[in-house]
């Protein structure tokens, strides 16, 4: 399979801005479904609002662009409708962080049979550059003029300690690592989410005093901090960003009895 | 046990509304617990399993419309059922589900607000909610039942339209409808009504449409590979989010497929049409209007059993031969100014509202002494 044959040619040249990530993630992501043997006409793909939520309209596949912060919810209805559908949401850090919070770490909870890929970007990209729930403290954004004051969520962390089955964090710059979480993630039975720190030069670079797309690409390269090594930090430096930091690796693989085969739905 | 067997049951109207669903196709519900709707989704969690059908309690009413709408595009039949607080949650994502033309139905079970009010105390406060709650331009179905028997036979009524004109369809309840007990009949023959599937591969064109302005229904994981969004689209089914031409057209259709079929949409029950004094009521209040009709032949009834889209025309009809309108509401006037604009060029004189709040139903005395 081609590229193309995944993803809608139709619709190119696509909406995303220059330098963005999202690209990366497609290009991950279109490898690793390949690989994972998984059928095109047997997935679907639901996304949320804002950039990440774009993506599925891009997949030549069944696609759901619902409303904003609530494509797990739609996910979930859909899964538990028709078991022998694949369900995989795209997301962002609005739609998981802020608006559908409670939806996602119910989600991990209940260990719903969904893949989640989370393009965090740290801002709102599409609305032109607010802060989000993940913007790193004392960064810079168009509703944090004097720096963020906030303390960021760890989307990982907290998809962790909800009891989702497998989560992993990468960065844009770990393309191989990226699509092997991502493979694993579509192959895992129960809630399985993937983050990836992605790039957004045109509001948060421009913010931030990186003027091009490299120069967040360097900032996420040189924040990335294997978990192996992160853990033995001082517990500030565990918490992502907090300190600048982001970890990567993968949080947790388990197998928590998921949520259709508790419900009886699957045996 | 799926759907129970044609006979005679003695149930609350709450449970009377779960097996109608049953009996509609309903294989897929998801609720929040809320006062004084919380009876379907008890008994949908025993009942649903035992119909091959999934019960799921989510964590609000927002996840809980959004699952029925993921559901719906799995060809599955959903429902929901909620009151006022969860029905506000829900308005963005019923304003979603007309977008996307997407099957699904939603019993409101009326209690007294706004905010938290009086839970278990009866109410018509959202009818305009229902008609209006969501932001755009849409129309939806609603449908008030005022008994238990209309409890199941209008729960099947909306999943039917709903199918039929692919748009969402609300049983517009109260608590005191819900919550009251009293005999109901299953008949032998039930019509039911499934949308109509696309049937060939139909990725480019997954919203083209007819005459009759309803695209057929083109499920997921059937290889047809549609894109479904909440932006306005062209019949691709892709965004245009700029063509003011793609948008009005889309809005256009979607309100018009519903007003085009309003003579098979529409229901009211009239008694005494050519009566002098017309009584409009629906829901709980329209239960006292049947004592003052029996003993007052110059007394009619006119009980919109639709609510959404109004049954005008038959409303214009009785209205022409009416010296005064009575309209009772458990609300400030809502359905009163549907009345008011439709009667208003009747040569009726009088076109009056009787309100009842907080829980209390009009009796006929006061219906009486109002008309005397």
């Amino acid at each position: 399979m081609n590229f193309f044959d995944f993803y809608r040619q139709d619709r190119w040249p696509h909406m995303f801005c220059p330098g963005c990530g999202i690209g990366t993630v497609m290009n991950a992501f279109f490898h690793a479904f390949v690989e994972s043997g998984l059928d095109q006409n047997k997935t679907v793909f639901v996304a949320g609002i804002g950039c990440s939520g774009r993506i599925p309209g891009y997949i030549r596949a069944d696609s759901l662009h619902t409303t904003h912060g609530r494509p797990i919810a739609f996910a979930g209805g859909i899964k538990v409708a028709d078991p022998d559908l694949k369900v995989v949401v795209f997301s962002g850090d609005g739609d998981l962080g802020a608006i559908g919070g409670n939806h996602f770490i119910n989600a991990c909870r209940r260990n719903v049979e969904l893949t989640v890929i989370c393009i965090n970007n740290y801002i709102y990209g599409m609305t032109g550059g607010q802060a989000s729930t993940t913007t790193p403290r004392d960064f810079f954004s168009s509703t944090t003029p004097y720096g963020n004051r906030e303390y960021p969520f760890d989307l990982s962390e907290v998809a962790v300690a909800a009891g989702a089955n497998y989560v992993a964090r990468w960065t844009t710059f770990h393309v191989k690592q990226m699509k092997k979480a991502m493979q694993k993630a579509l192959l895992k039975d129960g809630f399985s989410f993937v983050e990836i720190a992605s790039q957004c030069p045109a509001q948060f670079g421009r913010y931030n005093q990186m003027n091009s797309a490299r120069q967040v690409f360097e900032w996420l390269k040189a924040s990335a901090v294997p978990r192996s090594k992160a853990s033995k930090l001082s517990a500030d430096h565990l918490d992502l960003n907090l300190m600048g930091k982001i970890t990567v690796g993968e949080f947790v693989e388990r197998n928590r009895e998921s949520y259709m085969k508790a419900l009886g739905v699957l045996q | 046990m799926s759907k129970l067997e044609p006979g005679t049951y003695f149930m609350q109207g709450d449970e009377a509304s779960v097996e109608g669903a049953i009996h509609a196709g309903c294989k897929f519900f998801a609720g929040y617990p809320i006062t004084p709707a919380t009876e379907i989704a008890e008994r949908m969690a025993r009942r649903l399993r035992q119909a091959g059908g999934v019960f799921l309690q989510l964590e609000d009413e927002i996840t809980a419309i959004a699952a029925i709408i993921g559901a719906s595009w799995t060809g599955t039949k959903a429902m929901t059922a909620t009151s006022g607080p969860g029905f506000s949650l829900m308005q963005e994502n019923l304003g979603y589900a007309c977008m996307t033309e997407t099957p699904i139905v939603i019993v409101d079970v009326q209690r007294s607000g706004p905010s938290t009010g009086q839970p278990t105390r009866a109410a018509q406060g959202d009818v305009m909610q229902a008609r209006w709650g969501s932001h755009g331009d849409y129309e939806v179905i609603a449908l008030a039942p005022n008994s238990v028997q209309e409890m199941f036979d209008l729960t099947i009524t909306a999943f039917n339209l709903s199918e039929r004109y692919r748009v969402p369809a609300i049983v517009l309840s109260d608590a005191d409808i819900g919550h009251m007990r009293g005999t109901f009949v299953i008949p032998e023959k039930v019509e039911i009504v499934d949308r109509k599937y696309h049937t060939k591969p139909v990725s480019y064109n997954a919203f083209a449409y007819d005459e009759n302005l309803v695209p057929n229904f083109p499920k997921f994981g059937q290889g047809h590979r549609v894109h479904i969004t909440g932006l306005t689209h062209d019949i691709s089914g892709y965004p245009k989010t700029t063509d003011a031409k793609v948008h009005e057209a889309l809005v256009t259709r979607l309100v018009n497929k519903i007003r085009l079929h309003r003579e098979d949409i529409c229901r009211a029950e009239v008694i005494n049409p050519h009566a002098d004094s017309l009584v409009v009521a629906y829901g709980s209040p329209s239960n006292s209007v049947y004592e003052v009709v029996n003993e007052r032949a110059d007394v009619g009834l006119f009980r919109p059993i639709t609510l959404w889209p109004f049954p005008e025309e038959q409303l214009r009809e009785c209205a022409a031969h009416a010296r005064r309108i009575l309209v009772l509401e458990m609300n400030m006037g809502q359905i009163y100014w549907e009345v008011e604009r439709i009667a208003r060029k009747s040569p009726c004189e009088k076109i009056e509202l009787l309100t009842r709040l907080g829980g209390d139903v009009h009796t006929p005395e006061e219906i009486l002494e109002k008309l005397a």
